[in-house]
């Protein structure tokens, strides 16, 4: 299991975020490039396009520990591949609408459309989703679950 | 048995200041897999890329992942560096330990931990790489261009000099666009005509060049190098090759009374007509709106004073398929209709006019050979009005919230001409700001102002009230701060100007993107100003914004230069990363075509083994056209069987990258 605490003590999130390499990956190294901070909870799985992500991949990050996932594409009318991330927006939209009763607060999960022009917003919305999850605390719901002895 | 190498850079001290290098290669070398890990300042170097080499070697390793800067910035960079050591390039992954790493964070315990997680999760993710082989296709040697006005033309010409085939698909029936309708340019002042008509000779007589005029391109298929393009040539009822352009018909044609398009409705024109003296191609048209021979079946005049037997009457559309390597769009723009602004009284009075009514009106070839005479009564007008900026820079859902950027200097130009040519005339303008930033450009207007005594006033018109034959403007002077009332004979309406209405239609058709104005987006801002975002469609001027004739010549010289680079390639390398399924777990459900953007996916029937008596079966199994196939992935969430994968983006990948972020 991941190491959520800092050395004093404090709560610190386990993130995963999913980026489409066009805008919101661009827009990820633009923050790095203007160096604009935001936690080191954050971590970057690099997807071709938001479409590329599949519930599962979520429901994985979920189940092996992760406190919070987000899923960032290009602005909607933007994406490389033109509609991907209206699906994207559909699928996650039908996803969240049954993580609550999968045993997974809802609140974990966000979808942000970012673009490769926007470091400023992609710091501000891992900045945001990181204290929001930080609040949340652990994802415990999961933790309690059976299944999860059999995975480690 | 994987053997993965792992190479950690400083990049000088941007990657060192704030990630332990050292660590970060010393964590790396205890995973599973990992039999070679080093860190070096400069990985991109030429000897950075040495010491990898040397390292594949040396080590036979079967994979790489590179823990450095962004993918986005030297992922050809190496995978062509661990070609060189005989690796499959696709054997590489990047942790990107600068751009979402050091640079961001401050602390070099934080950093260190999460370079060490980014490494893991690349490493964990290249022991599932494949080699990929990038597909290769030919490339047709030859150019769509739709829309044939300056752009179009300057675009076509320069291709068709580096030796490539060109077409030129315009929908009106002669080429040249609005150019055709000014009569003089800022700054120069010289006649649009002269500079312009020479060009469009120059396309028509160029061989390499083809103009499809009074067409219209209708469905575009397949990817860049080879586009398959279905283009419509409407029925002018006149044959091309026969017509000699003589005008015999027009002067014959009893039906006279029909809006002449090309004087803006200030003047008619028979049903037979050629729209000016100078159209190319220089072919008569039969409108058969308003054709007496089409609608009654009889009169036949023109085709009976026809020496050349060109009018053909019962002329049918005609599809034409040709196949290109690249496609230009070169639309263009139109003024905005002012019927949402009746402030102005556009509608109310013919002297309220647009300013490109006002071209014709002082054009030569013009409803008035160029004499500027009141269309209500045919009268010289003494006060003239201009208002500036009419549906541009506007808040209000009526008009634009950009700056139509060329009507500050055409306003400019406007009230200097009519200053020169008619010196007893007074000539105001109201302004939010003038806009000069062109090369002579602020000389020009303050040449206006002060040479020609243009009477600016800052400040918005209210009202203009048609009375006796008047036209009362009622404005205010933002800087007297006063109000002002003018009794002009005149006004003319600098309205914006938006993409052609068939912008979005060919965007659709084209896969291209436009903004929330319909303009025509680049495939980056500042670095790819004439790319669109889709492969093999370049852009070409106002169709991608705002812009005045030498702006819109440099962006189609530029455009062309695109072309050529790719026209001139034979071979063009596909992305490997593509989708493809797996036939013994596809169901045929056709899923994944529904949701696939660029109609990549097709079925074919299959024979499989089955248990049982029967032994085989024969299943409808989804293929992937690899060609065609961009790589989104939208397919592989979509297929219910999961049968779809993508390359480089497999399933069994990004889930190893979530365990080993989660580890
Ligand atoms: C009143 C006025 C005055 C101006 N004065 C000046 C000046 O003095 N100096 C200066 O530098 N600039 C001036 N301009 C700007 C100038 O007109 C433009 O910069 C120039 O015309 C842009 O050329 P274009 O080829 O991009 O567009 P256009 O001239 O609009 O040409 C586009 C062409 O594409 C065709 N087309 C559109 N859609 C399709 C389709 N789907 N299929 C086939 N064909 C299609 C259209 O019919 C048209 O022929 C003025 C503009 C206006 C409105
Ligand atoms: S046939 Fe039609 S185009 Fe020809 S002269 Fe008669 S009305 Fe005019
Ligand atoms: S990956 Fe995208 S482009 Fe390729 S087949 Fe699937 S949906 Fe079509
Ligand atoms: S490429 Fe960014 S959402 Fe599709």
């Amino acid at each position: 299991m991941p190491v959520k605490t800092t050395e004093n003590g404090e709560f610190k999130p386990l993130i995963v975020a999913f980026c489409c390499n066009w805008c919101s990956y661009a827009g990820a190294d633009l923050a790095g490039t203007s160096r604009l901070s935001y936690p080191a909870d954050v971590k970057i799985i690099r997807v071709p396009c938001s479409c590329r992500v599949n519930p599962l991949f979520i429901l994985r990050a979920f189940q092996r520990g992760a406190d919070g996932v987000i899923i960032c594409g290009c602005h909607p009318g933007d994406c490389h591949y033109t509609t991907g991330n209206y699906y994207a927006r559909r699928r996650m939209t039908l996803l969240f609408s049954m993580l609550d009763y999968l045993g997974i607060e809802r609140k974990r999960t966000r979808v942000e459309w970012v673009s490769a022009a926007e470091g400023v917003r992609f710091s501000e919305v891992m900045n945001d989703f990181a204290k929001h999850i930080t609040e949340l605390g652990e994802n415990k719901k999961l933790e309690d679950l059976r299944c999860k002895k059999s995975l480690d | 048995m994987h053997r993965i190498g792992v190479f950690v850079c400083w990049c000088g001290t941007n990657i060192a200041a704030t990630v332990d290098v050292k660590a970060v290669a010393e964590a790396a070398r205890k995973e599973p897999g990992v039999v070679f890990a080093t860190d070096y300042q400069y990985m991109c170097s030429e000897a950075g890329q040495a010491l990898i080499r040397q390292a594949i070697k040396d080590n036979a390793l079967t994979g790489v992942v590179i823990c450095s800067c962004s993918p986005r910035m030297h992922e050809a960079t190496f995978r062509k560096t661990v070609q060189a050591a005989g690796l499959n390039p696709y054997m590489l992954e990047i942790a990107n330990i600068r751009e979402q790493c050091s640079w961001i964070h401050k602390d070099i315990k934080e950093g260190t931990e999460k370079a060490i997680i980014l490494a893991r999760t690349a490493i964990a993710k290249v022991m599932l790489n494949k080699p990929l082989t990038a597909g290769e296709s030919a490339v047709t040697k030859r150019a769509l261009v739709i829309g044939g006005g300056i752009a179009g033309i300057q675009s076509a010409l320069d291709i068709a000099e580096a030796g490539y085939e060109v077409d030129i698909v315009e929908k009106q029936p002669t080429i040249g666009g609005k150019m055709t309708q000014i009569d003089k340019t800022f700054p120069t002042l010289d006649c649009a005509a002269c500079i312009l008509t020479p060009k469009m000779v120059d396309a028509a007589q160029n061989e390499k060049i083809k103009i499809f005029s009074y067409s219209q391109v209708e469905e575009v298929k397949g990817f860049v190098g080879s586009f398959k393009a279905k283009i419509r040539k409407k029925a002018r009822f006149v044959d091309e090759n026969l017509c000699t352009g003589c005008g015999d018909c027009t002067s014959k044609c009893p039906s006279k009374k029909n809006k002449n398009e090309f004087n803006l409705g200030l003047d008619n024109r028979p049903a037979i007509y050629i729209p000016f003296a100078q159209a190319v191609p220089k072919v008569a048209v039969i409108d058969a709106e308003a054709c007496i021979k089409k609608k009654t079946g009889k009169c036949g005049l023109c085709e009976k004073v026809c020496s050349a037997g060109a009018i053909k009457y019962d002329q049918q559309d005609e599809i034409i398929e040709r196949e290109y390597g690249a496609i230009v769009v070169a639309t263009g723009f139109n003024p905005i209709k002012l019927d949402k602004y009746d402030e102005y009284a556009y509608s109310q009075s013919p002297d309220v006019v647009t300013s490109l009514e006002l071209e014709r009106l002082m054009n030569a070839a013009g409803p008035t050979q160029g004499t500027l005479l009141r269309p209500s009564d045919g009268t010289h007008p003494h006060t003239i009005v201009f208002i500036q900026c009419v549906g541009s820079r506007c808040d209000d859902a009526r008009g634009k919230s950009y700056c139509s950027k060329i009507c500050c200097m055409y306003t400019a130009k406007h009230a200097m001409l009519i200053r020169e040519k008619y010196p007893d005339t007074d000539v105001h303008v109201f302004y939010i700001d003038v806009r000069t930033p062109g090369k002579n450009f602020d000389e020009f207007y303050r040449r206006a102002v002060e040479q020609y005594g243009v009477d600016y006033i800052k400040g918005m018109v209210g009202k203009v009230i048609p009375h006796d034959g008047k036209l009362l403007v009622q404005g205010s002077d933002l800087i007297s701060n006063e109000q002002v009332k003018i009794d002009a004979d005149m006004v003319v309406l600098a309205a914006a100007i938006e993409p052609d209405p068939t912008a979005r239609s060919v965007a659709t058709m084209l896969t291209a993107s436009i903004d929330t104005n319909d303009f025509f987006t680049e495939a980056h801002p500042k670095l790819r100003p004439v790319e669109s975002p889709t492969a093999g469609v370049f852009l070409s001027g106002v169709c991608q914004g705002p812009k005045d004739i030498p702006e819109t010549v440099a962006q189609a010289s530029a455009c062309a230069a695109k072309v050529i680079g790719l026209l001139a390639k034979d071979k063009l390398l596909s992305n490997p990363c593509v989708a493809r399924a797996d036939e013994s777990l596809c169901s045929g459900c056709s899923v994944c075509q529904n949701v696939c953007p660029y109609g990549a996916i097709t079925y074919e029937d299959r024979e499989f083994r089955i248990p049982g008596p029967k032994r085989s079966e024969i299943r409808r199994v989804a293929q992937v056209n690899e060609a065609v196939c961009q790589g989104c992935g939208a397919c592989t969430v979509a297929c219910p069987s999961g049968a779809m994968d993508l390359k480089g983006f497999s399933t069994k990948q990004i889930m190893a990258e979530v365990d080993a972020i989660c580890r």
